[in-house]
C-alpha cells in the first residue's frame, strides 16, 4: 500500500509540473504583449522594449519557469506587473473567501446528495423520477443563471439578502452567513444535482449485484444491508464523484464570485487576467492545481483504505 | 457492452423518427432547430442591428412597441441583440465539437486498439488535461487569445476531448475483448476492416449521445466567459447582454431573463435530447418495475391458472416441512405486457429429504428457489399461491418471510465469486450473518464460524477467516458459501445449482458435503439444477419442470427407471448420451 | 507410413507476463498431431490451458516456445498477412453464443463477413447453402442474433466456421453453455457435418462425457501438460492416468444405482489422499 501511496504522490507533483509549466509557458510567452498592455496602448516601441526587460520577460522561458517554481516552493510568487504588491499577499486575503465558499458547498453536497441519491435508489417510485427531473435542470442551468435568477428573487424582488459584497467572519458571524448564503446555495443546486444522480447510479449499481441477494437471503435486515455492505461498496464510485465535484465547484466559484461581488481567488484572477497582470493569475493558477490535487490524492487514499484489492497487493 | 441493433445503417432512419416520436425529443429538437434557423437568418428577421442603440428606449420594459423583450440601458433592442447573439453561440459550439471529437476520439481509437505507450502517454495528458477546472485555464489563456472567444472555445474544444478519448477508449476496449472481434480476426478481416465494421459500429452510439452534452457545456462556457467580461464587448452575445442586463438589474430587472432564459433553455434542450438519444439508441436494460397502482391491476387481472401436472392436496403429513402451493409468478415484458413465468407450481419437500427440482434454462426453477426466500427482484410480481414453511404461510405475512430467512430457511447460489461481499473478510461476513438471525455474541459466533468451516473441508479456518473473497478459490468460496446457509441451523437449505459454476472434482467434493450435512442435520433441501448426473446422485425425489410447469414428479429410483412423460425422457436420452456409464 | 498430420502442434509453451514483472505458464510443453478428418479432444478443468491451446493455434494468444505447423509450414509466431489466409483453412466456433455473434449485424452479414475478407464472390448464395447445412431456414438471414436462442446462436457459429470450407475447426467449448437438449442436437450437427465435409475438429471441453461421444481421440490436460493422450474409448472408460481417473469418475450419470456405485468407488479410491481443501 506503501508503494501506491508514493506512486500517487509522484504522479501529482509530476501533474503539477506539467500543468504549471505549460500555463507558464503560454501566459509568459508573449513578452513584448504583456508589455505592451501594462503601459497601455499608446506606449512607444523603445518603452515596450525597457518594460520587457524591467519585468524580465526577455529571459529563456525555462529560466523564468524556474526562477518563479522556486520562488514558489518558498512561498514569494512574485509581484503584480501593475501595483507591486506581493502576489503571495494578495492570494493570503483572497484564498480563505474561496476556500470557505467552496468547503461549505462541498460539504452539503456531500450530505444532501448521499442522502438524496441512496433514497432515490433504494425506493424508487416517484422519488426516483422526482430527483431525475430536479437532477436533469440542476446540472442544465449554470451556476451563474442560477445566482442570477437567485439575486433577482431574493436580493432585488425581496429584500432579503445582499445582493453583492462580504463580511468577513471576525467583523461579524452573522453578517458573513448572510452573505455567503446565496453563493453556497446557487453553488450547490448545480452540485447536488450531479451528485446526487451519480450516487444514485453507484446505488443502484451496487444494490443489483449478486451479493446483496445473498446477504438479504442470509436473514440481514435491509437496514444493515444498505447501511454496512451496499454503501461501503458504494463508497469507490462515490469519492470520484467527489473530486469531479471539487473541479465543478472551483471552477463555479469563479462566476458565483463574479455575481455576488465577492473578493476571492477568481475574482482577482479575472481581474488580473483581463489586465494582463500573468503574475498573479499564475499564482491563483497554482493556489486552484493544489487544491485539486489534495483532493484527489486523499480521495485516492480513502479508495485504496477502502479497497481490501488494493490494499493487500 | 451492449450494441444495439438500432445503430445500424438501416435503421438510421428508424431512429430519428422515433425521437421525433417522444415529445421531448421533438421539443428538444424544434428548439434547437430555431436556434440554429435564427443565427443563419437573423440579419435579416432581427428588427434591429445589434449596437443600434435608442436612448428613449433605455430600460425600456417588455412589449414596448418596437422592443419585443424591452431595451436595455443603453436603449438597445434585447430582442435584436439576442437573436444576434445566437450566431456566435452556434459557431461556438461548431467549433468546440469539431476541435474536441477530432483529437478525442482519433486519440481514443489508437489508444484502446493500439494500447502501448501511446495510451500511456495520452492517459497521462488526459488526466492532466482534466486536472484543472475549465474556466480557471481560459482564464489564463485570455493573455494569450484575448478577447477572441472563437479562439477561447477551440481551446475548451481541447479541454473537453478527454472525455471523448476516455470514453472512446473504453468502448475500444471494450469491443476488443468481444469474442466476435476474435472471430472476426480468425476469418481473416484485416484490423483496418475491424476497426471500421465492428469498432466504430460499437463507438457511434456514446459518441453521439457525449456530443449532446458537450455542446451544452459549450454553451454554457461561452456564456459564461462573456458574462465575465472575457469576450469582446462590441459584440453581442448571449453572455454579454447578460451581463449588461445583470450590471443593470436595480433599473430594469426584466432585462436580465431573458438572456437567462435563453441560455438555460437551450442547454436544458441538449441535455435532454442528450438523454432522448440514449434511451433511443442504447436500449438499456432499465428496469422494468411496475408502479404500485399497475402492479395491483395486472394482479386483479390474472386469470387463475390450471395447475398443470398433478396437485397435491394442503394438509399433506406432518412431515412435510415445506410446501409450495399455486405459486404464480410474472414479469413485466417489452410493451407494457406482464409475463407469466410459473405457473401454479405445487411442491412438497419433507423433512430430511433432498428434493430435486430439474429443467433447462427458461423453465422457472430459479424464480420458485428465489420465492421461497423471498429475494425476487423488484420487478418480479406473485400473482398467487402460498410458501408454507412448517405451517406458516410466508408470502402472505413478510414479517414472518423476514423472521424465516436465514433461520430456518437458507440460500446456496450457483456462482461463489461473486455471491461474496469484495469488502469484508470471509469471517466477517460470516459472522454478520450468524449474528444477524441468532443471539450469539461474538465470541460464540465465532467458535460455531470456526466449527463448521472445519466442517465443510477448509483445513485453515482463522487464516481464512482473515482473507478477503478476491484471494480465496471458487471452490473454497462455495464452501463458505454453504458455511453461511447452515450456520444457523436452519430445517430447508435451497440451493440454486450449487455446482454448475465449479470444476468436475470439486463438483463431486461439494455434492458429497451437502449429502453429509443433510443427513448429520436432518436438513431438507430444494436442489435446483439442470444436470440429471447430479440429481442422480444427491436427491430422494425429483420435480421435472419445463416452461413454468411441473410436468413430472417422482421418487429418484422410478424417474430415472420409468419416466413417464415424453419431455422426462428426451431430458435422459440427452443426458445419457454424453455420459460414461462404465467405470 | 503415417500421412503426415494436417496440424501438428510441437512442445507449446505459453507465458503471459503477470502483475509486476511475474510471469505465468499456462501451457507448459504441450505436443500433439491432428490427422485430416479426425476428431481430437482436449479436455481439462479451469486452469488447465486447454483453452489457452487453441487461441495459441488460432493466433489470438502468443506462442512463447515451441511450433505449430499446419501442413507443414509453419503457423506459430507469423506476420497477420499470412495468418490472413490461413483463414481458409482453420476455423472456429466459440464457447459463447452471446458475444461471438456482433449484436448489430443480421445473420447474413455475420456469414458473408469472412467471405468477403476472402475475396470470395457468389455470397448471398453460399449463406443460403451454409444456412441449410446447419438447419437454419434462409429467412434467418435477414434477422439479428438477439432474434434466435442459444442453441441457433451456435449454429449460426458453427455456419461461419464453415464458410470459407476450412480443414481444421478449433471448437471451443462450443456446447458448454447450452441446455442438455439443446447440447445433444448441436452435437449431433457437428458429427454430421464432419460427415459430410470431412473437417478435422480439435474440441476442447472440460466434460470427458461429451467428448467421448464425439471424439476420435482424447487428450487430457492437467496444469498446462498432457497427462494421458490415446484413443477416446480407451482414455474415457479405461483411462490410464490417476488424474484422468478422478475426472472421469467425479461426473456424476444419470442412474442413481449406478451412481451410489460410482460414488463408493469413487470414495474408496480417494480414501489414500485425504482432503486438503486448497
Amino acid at each position: 500500500m506503501a508503494l501506491s501511496v508514493v506512486k500517487n504522490l509522484a504522479r501529482s507533483l509530476a501533474v503539477l509540473l506539467v500543468v504549471t509549466f505549460a500555463t507558464f509557458t503560454l501566459m509568459f510567452g508573449n513578452g513584448p504583449g504583456i508589455a505592451q498592455a501594462v503601459l497601455g496602448l499608446n506606449a512607444r516601441p523603445e518603452d515596450v522594449q525597457r518594460e520587457v526587460v524591467a519585468l524580465g520577460l526577455d529571459q529563456p522561458l525555462l529560466v523564468q519557469y524556474w526562477h518563479w517554481l522556486s520562488g514558489a516552493v518558498t512561498g514569494n510568487l512574485g509581484e503584480s506587473f501593475y501595483t507591486g504588491q506581493s502576489v503571495t499577499e494578495a492570494l493570503s486575503s483572497r484564498v480563505p473567501v474561496t476556500l470557505a465558499l467552496v468547503v461549505i458547498t462541498l460539504v452539503l453536497t456531500v450530505v444532501l446528495s448521499v442522502l438524496l441519491g441512496v433514497t432515490a435508489a433504494v425506493k424508487g417510485g416517484w422519488v426516483d423520477r422526482l430527483l431525475q427531473f430536479v437532477s436533469v435542470l440542476g446540472t442544465a442551468v449554470p451556476a451563474f443563471i442560477v445566482a442570477i435568477v437567485l439575486v433577482f428573487t431574493f436580493a432585488v424582488a425581496w429584500r432579503m439578502f445582499p445582493a453583492t459584497g462580504y463580511v468577513t467572519p471576525e467583523l461579524s458571524i452573522s453578517g458573513w452567513v448572510k452573505s455567503v448564503t446565496l453563493p453556497v446555495v446557487a453553488l450547490l443546486v448545480g452540485a447536488v444535482a450531479s451528485a446526487a444522480a451519480q450516487f444514485r447510479t453507484a446505488v443502484l449499481d451496487t444494490l443489483g449485484r449478486d451479493y446483496v441477494r445473498t446477504l438479504r437471503a442470509r436473514g440481514i435486515s435491509e437496514r444493515h444491508v444498505i447501511f454496512r455492505h451496499v454503501l461501503r461498496n458504494s463508497a469507490g464510485p462515490g469519492l470520484t464523484v467527489l473530486s469531479l465535484t471539487t473541479l465543478g465547484l472551483l471552477g463555479g466559484a469563479v462566476f458565483i464570485e463574479q455575481v455576488f461581488a465577492l473578493p476571492g481567488m477568481g475574482q482577482l484572477a479575472n481581474q488580473s487576467a483581463q489586465v494582463n497582470d500573468v503574475p498573479m493569475v499564475m499564482g491563483t493558477v497554482l493556489v486552484t492545481i493544489v487544491i485539486v490535487l489534495v483532493v484527489n490524492f486523499l480521495g485516492d487514499l480513502t479508495t485504496i483504505l477502502l479497497n481490501p484489492k488494493a490494499r493487500t497487493r | 457492452m451492449t450494441v444495439d441493433p438500432a445503430a445500424s445503417p438501416s435503421t438510421r432512419r428508424r431512429v430519428f423518427r422515433r425521437l421525433l416520436r417522444s415529445p421531448q425529443g421533438a421539443l428538444c429538437l424544434a428548439w434547437l432547430a430555431l436556434i440554429v434557423l435564427v443565427a443563419a437568418t437573423s440579419p435579416w428577421l432581427a428588427p434591429s442591428g445589434p449596437t443600434v442603440a435608442d436612448l428613449d428606449a433605455a430600460n425600456a420594459p417588455p412589449l414596448t412597441p418596437g422592443h419585443l423583450l424591452g431595451g436595455d440601458s443603453a436603449g438597445r433592442d434585447i430582442l435584436s441583440r439576442l437573436m444576434w447573439g445566437s450566431r456566435q453561440t452556434v459557431l461556438a459550439c461548431v467549433i468546440v465539437l469539431a476541435v474536441s471529437i477530432a483529437v478525442g476520439v482519433a486519440s481514443g481509437l489508437v489508444a484502446g486498439f493500439y494500447r502501448g505507450r501511446f495510451e500511456g502517454a495520452a492517459g497521462f495528458v488526459s488526466d492532466v488535461v482534466m486536472s484543472l477546472p475549465g474556466i480557471v485555464l481560459l482564464i489564463a489563456l485570455y493573455a494569450l487569445t484575448g478577447p477572441n472567444i472563437p479562439a477561447a472555445m477551440a481551446v475548451f474544444g481541447l479541454l473537453i476531448a478527454p472525455t471523448y478519448y476516455r470514453l472512446v477508449r473504453n468502448v475500444v476496449l471494450g469491443v476488443r475483448n468481444e469474442l466476435y472481434v476474435d472471430a472476426a480476426r480468425v476469418a481473416g478481416l484485416s484490423d483496418l476492416r475491424i476497426v471500421g465494421r465492428h469498432v466504430l459500429w460499437a463507438v457511434r452510439a456514446p459518441v453521439i449521445i457525449q456530443s449532446s452534452f458537450v455542446l451544452a457545456a459549450g454553451i454554457g462556457i461561452e456564456a459564461g466567459v462573456s458574462f465575465l467580461g472575457l469576450g469582446d464587448p462590441a459584440g453581442a452575445s448571449w453572455g454579454i447582454v447578460l451581463q449588461n442586463s445583470f450590471n443593470g438589474i436595480y433599473n430594469n430587472r426584466w432585462a436580465v431573463v431573458w438572456p437567462a432564459l435563453v441560455i438555460s433553455v437551450t442547454i436544458l434542450a441538449l441535455v435532454l435530447l442528450g438523454n432522448a438519444l440514449s434511451d433511443v439508441l442504447q436500449s438499456s436494460a432499465r428496469s422494468r418495475t411496475l408502479s404500485p397502482r399497475r402492479r395491483r391491476a395486472a394482479q386483479e387481472a390474472a386469470q387463475p391458472g390450471d395447475a398443470a401436472g398433478e396437485s397435491i392436496p394442503v394438509g399433506s403429513s406432518d412431515d412435510v416441512v415445506l410446501s409450495v402451493r399455486g405459486l404464480r409468478i410474472a414479469y413485466p415484458a417489452a410493451g407494457g405486457e406482464v409475463r407469466e413465468v410459473v405457473h401454479g407450481v405445487d411442491l412438497d419437500v419433507r423433512r430430511g429429504e433432498i428434493h430435486g427440482l430439474v429443467g433447462e434454462s427458461g423453465s422457472g426453477k430459479s424464480q420458485i428457489a428465489f420465492a421461497t426466500l423471498g429475494i425476487l427482484p423488484r420487478e418480479a410480481l406473485i400473482f398467487g399461491g402460498s410458501v408454507l414453511l412448517d405451517g406458516d404461510d410466508l408470502l402472505a405475512d413478510p414479517a414472518k418471510m423476514r423472521a424465516a430467512r436465514g433461520r430456518r430457511i437458507a440460500y446456496v447460489p450457483q456462482e461463489p465469486m461473486s455471491n461474496l461481499d469484495p469488502s469484508f473478510t470471509i469471517g466477517k461476513q460470516l459472522m454478520y450473518g450468524l449474528r444477524a438471525v441468532t443471539r450469539l455474541d461474538s465470541r460464540q459466533a465465532r467458535g460455531r464460524v470456526v466449527e463448521l468451516l472445519t466442517r465443510v473441508g477448509i483445513s485453515d479456518p482463522e487464516r481464512v477467516m482473515r482473507l478477503y473473497p478476491h484471494e480465496i478459490s471458487g471452490g473454497m468460496a462455495q464452501r463458505v458459501l454453504i458455511c453461511g446457509a447452515v450456520a444457523a441451523d436452519p430445517d430447508v437449505i435451497v440451493a440454486d445449482e450449487p455446482t454448475t459454476a465449479l470444476d468436475v472434482t470439486v463438483q463431486a467434493e461439494v455434492l458429497e458435503l451437502l449429502r453429509e450435512l443433510s443427513r448429520e442435520r436432518g436438513l431438507a433441501m430444494i436442489l435446483v439444477t439442470h444436470n440429471l448426473g447430479v440429481v442422480a446422485d444427491l436427491c430422494d425425489v425429483v420435480s421435472v419442470m419445463k416452461d413454468g410447469d411441473i410436468v413430472e414428479r417422482a421418487e429418484v429410483d422410478d424417474l430415472f427407471r420409468s419416466p413417464r412423460e415424453a419431455y422426462t425422457k428426451e431430458l435422459l436420452s440427452s443426458s445419457r448420451s454424453v455420459e460414461l456409464m462404465e467405470i | 507410413m503415417t500421412p503426415q498430420p494436417l496440424l501438428r502442434v510441437q512442445d507449446l509453451v505459453v507465458r503471459f507476463p503477470g502483475r509486476r514483472k511475474t510471469v505465468t505458464t499456462v501451457i507448459d510443453g504441450v505436443s500433439f498431431d491432428l490427422a485430416a478428418g479426425e476428431t481430437l479432444s482436449l479436455v481439462g478443468e479451469s486452469g488447465s490451458g486447454k483453452t489457452t491451446i487453441g487461441r495459441a493455434i488460432l493466433g489470438l494468444a502468443p506462442v512463447s516456445a515451441g511450433t505449430v505447423t499446419f501442413r507443414g509450414a509453419t503457423i506459430s509466431n507469423i506476420d497477420r498477412t499470412r495468418r490472413r489466409k490461413l483463414a481458409r483453412d482453420v476455423q472456429v466456433v466459440f464457447q459463447d453464443p452471446y458475444s461471438s455473434l456482433n449484436p448489430a449485424m443480421t445473420v447474413g452479414d455475420i456469414l458473408v463477413e469472412p467471405l468477403t475478407a476472402a475475396g470470395v464472390t457468389g455470397g448471398r448464395e453460399r449463406v443460403r447453402e451454409l444456412l441449410d447445412a446447419v438447419g437454419l431456414p434462409a429467412d434467418a438471414a435477414t434477422r439479428y442474433p438477439r432474434e434466435f436462442s442459444g442453441g441457433q446462436r451456435q449454429r449460426v457459429a458453427i455456419a461461419r466456421a464453415l464458410a470459407l470450407d476450412p480443414a481444421v475447426i478449433i471448437c471451443d467449448e462450443p456446447t458448454s453453455a447450452l441446455d442438455v437438449t439443446t447440447q445433444a442436437r448441436v452435437l449431433a450437427l457437428f458429427k454430421e457435418i464432419q460427415r459430410t465435409t470431412g473437417v478435422a475438429y480439435l474440441f476442447i471441453s472440460h466434460d470427458l462425457g461429451v467428448v467421448n461421444d464425439i471424439s476420435d481421440r482424447i487428450a487430457v490436460l492437467h496444469r498446462g501438460t498432457i497427462v494421458e493422450l490415446g484413443e477416446a474409448h480407451q482414455v474415457a472408460a479405461a483411462p490410464r492416468h490417476d488424474y484422468t481417473r478422478r475426472l472421469q469418475m467425479a461426473a456424476p450419470v444419470a442412474d442413481p444405482r449406478k451412481q451410489r456405485e460410482r460414488r463408493e468407488l469413487r470414495l474408496a479410491l480417494l480414501a489414500p489422499h485425504t482432503s486438503t481443501k486448497e
